[in-house]
């Protein structure tokens, strides 16, 4: 296929030198008829706020907005489910040409009144951001009446981009945080930031903790509870995963309440060990030291075995990434390292600089690096690399597919755990499987016999 | 009984109650630009481009990639605040530009998404002066979409209707061909009619068809653009063809066929062909247009529907089946439910037209207890819970509420995102209608089977 980068798109793309960091452009709009795979500000803000389990949420504008978010996370809730249902003002012409606030403000009652949340976020889409409804006002009036926490999510579509979605999200967060009680919370404590419980992993992690001695305050946002969000204020530590979504909120919370946090992750056995050790040195606590200590020790002896043996089979494969946020693509770089496969082509949706010079420092020279890319750069870097496994979204799959070329959901869309050392032998297990699969020996472009590298492996 | 024309009967818009607003609760419909999309992809060499915020276009991607399991390359204007204020004309023009530069299309079809009709784009306008300023114009084609006026039912047929307007202009010699307006059915559906049509030695014109694009073969390099579609051509010679059948139930979206018949085209309205009756009206009136008599293998076809229908019309008889999607299908199934003895006591859409009330009021009174229009999921579940449904028959989207019923879900339309091998669903026709009618059968032997002690494994 020939295939040439669109000249506005051309900054966004760079290959990892050895001594040397490009800068990427990034962190800007996606630039038209490129067909992105990024989506909208609105978007990033339903990404952070959608696992609160026992919140209304409400979207307010024409219905597609709503539809397409609609049960569409692998987000899981060990109680109510309020997350699981779409809920949209579904404004129609009339209300777009007089205001939508007489529409909101009904729908918002009503539904309150139907599912008694525990809070309330109301999201204004593009729509409202033109016809100008006061979407704060509204929130405030039904506020003092039904005695909840309703919060405006001003997180318009088109002002900014997905990260911008994100600083509206930590913006309501602050809202409800500090509004509980935090008395019985004691030394010991953290806030578990940017997981969100997708197919159980802030349950996975919670567990460690409680074991080492932890206590887990609330999840940011998974398996989310209004009330443990209010007194999140009360943990000793922030231990931030998500960072590129959470960052701002662990600042804003340092900054309001002297909550320092530390940038983990728990993707892959080396991070989630290194996550472990350094919550635990946070506290300084010889007792948590040790018990993490054994904790890691029991858990590695459990999963190391088959990792390595899997690690024979994929040894020398070629991985391509595209996730949302640069702090996992640091993590799954490390692990599928660790599993012999070498990553060379790895983006994101919302990197920024710093982020991108510290991913081309993880990567093996010469990876291509790229920002907010489109399907038709996808598959040219894909045959480019001679790429065996992609990991991405539902939107890549296809891609991938389409070349004959195994593929990895890790989005949160998914339905399977892939944190914490259980996590990740699964990862290893579903990596293995798609990129070892037999069938990809029949696909035309591996039966031809200079690429037919997939497949060959033992499955 | 007669065959139910159901397509024929159409009326004008139905609202939501201006003094009674509610929220909707899990949306029984999509928007509006998501159908002017699926339909572009049923045209050789087009490329869709949605007018409006980046977000709209990746949601509706993201919807359309799960469904299809295939690349759905939609790109966006990418608002951003300025163009909500300044106008897009530039961002038009620049997606335009680089569309072109990516995917080489022969035309680009324009859709506006809600923020762009908001704002009030005169995009006719802006693309007339979009050509002027090039030395060859682009072909472009335009349709209106805002969501606050139509969901995805009248966007395909809004779309359509403008590919007709502008594209089938031809009035020169006739031509032994049949043009077919389907609605939104599966690519194995669109294959099948274009078999059946070729079947009387005519040429099959279907506007849109996406049997190939949206069903692709695995090819051993990347296409920007799949193969397949309606060609050009052929849609241009629409209005000389034998005869147009028109599928559709439009609603108060504008209708191709008044173009093509206003450019002298004979129509025919028809329900889609399910069931012996249904099919039975496509077929004859193939025959009488083309003058050649039914194929051998479409009445082998015929008689191994009837076949089936003795095999188990026991098992169907009074059987209560709710129904809930596109109005084009629910209307077809309810009749076909008829035929086969069974009663299609809830029928339901979330599209905002009253053409399903009206078809479905040709059906002997008493045949269906409750009609819902403009509906959501939450109301579909109350009505179904009065009318006791032992079966339904619709999208993916509805698995919850035959989850919460305890009955099976036969899954059918647009979207199915929990399985595979949507594209391949195929019920129309006979061949078609026997799979529908072997399947609902087997469903509920099924059930019947999992419920007893005994567990026969001879039935
Ligand atoms: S703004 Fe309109 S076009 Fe965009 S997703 Fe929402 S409903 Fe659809
Ligand atoms: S209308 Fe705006 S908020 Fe809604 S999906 Fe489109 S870009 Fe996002």
């Amino acid at each position: 296929m020939a295939f040439e980068l669109l000249k506005d798109r051309r900054s966004q793309v760079v290959r990892s030198q050895r001594n040397e960091v490009a800068s990427v452009d990034c962190n800007k709009a996606s630039v038209a008829g490129s067909v992105s795979q990024r989506a909208c500000t609105f978007c990033g803000s339903r990404v952070v706020l959608y696992p609160i389990a026992d919140a209304l949420h409400l979207v307010h504008g024409p219905v597609g907005c709503a539809a397409y978010t609609w049960d569409i996370r692998g987000a899981l809730s060990s109680g109510p489910e309020l997350h699981r249902i779409s809920c949209s003002t579904d404004l129609r012409e009339k209300d777009v040409v007089f205001g939508g606030e007489r529409q909101l403000e009904t729908s918002l009652r009503q539904l309150i009144s139907k599912y008694s949340p525990k809070a309330a976020f109301v999201y204004g889409t593009c729509v409202i951001g033109v016809i100008g409804d006061d979407v704060a006002a509204v929130c405030r009036r039904v506020e003092q009446d039904v005695g909840i926490p309703v919060i405006p999510v001003l997180a318009e579509g088109f002002c900014g981009t997905k990260r911008d979605g994100y600083n509206a999200a930590t913006r309501a967060l602050l809202t409800l945080i500090g509004r509980g009680d935090t008395s019985s919370i004691g030394k010991y404590s953290v806030n578990l930031m940017g997981d969100f419980n997708v197919a159980g992993e802030s349950w996975i992690i919670k567990k460690y903790f409680e074991k080492v001695g932890i206590d887990v305050v609330s999840v940011l946002t998974g398996d989310g509870r209004v009330d443990d969000i209010s007194r999140a204020h009360g943990a000793k530590l922030n231990v931030v995963q998500c960072a590129g979504s959470m960052t701002p909120l662990a600042q804003g919370m340092r900054e309001r309440y002297g909550i320092p946090y530390i940038r983990v992750s728990f993707f892959g056995v080396e991070d989630t060990s290194d996550a472990l050790y350094r919550t635990a040195k946070f506290f300084g606590s010889p007792t948590i030291l040790s018990s993490t200590q054994a904790l890691v020790t029991e858990e590695l002896s459990r999963v190391l075995p088959e990792l390595r043996s899997i690690r024979c089979k994929l040894q020398g494969k070629r991985a391509g990434l595209y996730v949302g946020g640069a702090f996992k693509a640091f993590s799954l770089v490390r692990a599928l390292r660790q599993l012999g496969v070498s990553v060379v082509v790895a983006g994101t949706q919302t990197g920024n600089q710093e982020e991108y010079a510290e991913l081309q420092a993880v990567c093996d020279e010469n990876t291509i690096i790229v920002d907010d890319t489109n399907p038709l750069e996808l598959a040219a870097f894909l045959v480019e690399k001679d790429v065996d496994v992609f990991i991405g979204g539902v939107k890549e799959r296809p891609v991938a597919y389409k070349l004959g070329i195994g593929f990895c959901d890790h989005n949160h869309e998914r339905k399977v755990a892939l944190a914490g050392y259980a996590g990740a032998v699964a990862f290893a297990r579903e990596i293995h499987a798609t990129a070892t699969s037999p069938i990809w020996s029949l696909m035309p472009r591996r039966s031809r016999p200079e690429r037919a590298r997939i497949g060959k492996a033992t499955p | 009984m007669t065959t139910v024309n159901t397509a024929a009967v159409q009326e004008d818009s139905v609202v939501r109650p201006i003094h009674n607003p509610q929220a909707t609760v899990n949306p029984c419909t999509l928007c509006a630009p998501l159908g002017a999309a699926l339909a572009t992809t049923g045209i050789q060499g087009a490329i869709s481009l949605l007018h409006g915020a980046q977000g709209c276009a990746t949601y509706i991607r993201r919807y359309l990639i799960s469904h299809f399991r295939e690349p759905v390359d939609v790109a966006s204007s990418s608002f951003g605040e300025s163009q909500t204020v300044f106008g897009g004309e530039d961002n038009l023009s620049r997606a335009l530009d680089n569309i072109e530069q990516q995917y080489h299309p022969d035309i680009v079809t324009v859709a506006t998404t809600c923020v762009a009709e908001t704002v009030g784009e005169d995009v006719p306008m802006l693309l007339k002066r979009y050509n002027s300023r090039r030395n060859k114009a682009l072909p472009v084609v335009y349709a209106a979409t805002p969501s606050y006026k139509d969901g995805h039912v009248e966007g395909f047929h809004s779309m359509v209707h403008g590919i007709v307007q502008s594209l089938a202009t031809n009035t020169g010699a006739p031509r032994r061909a049949v043009n077919v307006l389907p609605p939104l059915i599966s690519p194995a559906d669109l294959r099948h009619l274009r078999e059946i049509v070729q079947g009387f030695g005519v040429k099959a014109t279907l506007v849109p068809d996406y049997s190939d694009t949206l069903d692709g073969v695995i090819l051993d390099e990347y296409r920007a653009m799949p193969e397949g579609g309606t060609p050009l051509d052929d849609i241009s010679s629409m209005p000389q063809s034998l005869t147009t059948i028109d599928l559709t139930m439009t609603g108060k979206a504008p209708r191709a066929s008044d173009v093509l018949a206003r450019r002298g085209a004979q129509i025919h309205l028809l329900g889609l062909p399910v069931g012996i009756r249904a099919t039975d009206a496509f077929v004859e009136h193939l025959t009488q247009m083309t003058g050649v008599a039914r194929p051998q293998w479409l009445a082998q076809e015929r008689g191994r529907l009837l076949d089936g229908y003795a095999d188990g019309h026991k098992y169907v008889f009074g059987k209560r089946v709710g129904l809930y999607g596109d109005p084009e299908w629910v209307a077809s199934l309810a009749t076909f439910l008829f035929e086969i003895g069974a009663r299609p006591v809830v029928c339901a859409t979330g599209a905002r037209n009253r053409a399903l009330t009206k078809a479905l009021e040709q059906l002997p009174p008493g045949s269906v207890d409750e009609v819902l229009d403009d509906t959501d999921f939450v109301r579909f579940e109350v009505a179904c819970r009065r009318t006791n449904p032992e079966l339904l028959i619709g999208n993916s989207k509805g698995y919850g509420i035959a989850r919460n019923l305890g009955i099976p879900l036969l899954r059918l339309g647009f979207p199915i995102h929990d399985r595979i091998g949507a594209g391949r669903i195929q019920v129309l026709g006979y061949r078609g209608s026997t799979w529908l009618f072997d399947s609902i059968v087997n469903l509920l032997l099924e059930r019947k089977q999992n419920a007893s002690d005994v567990g026969y494994s001879y039935l």
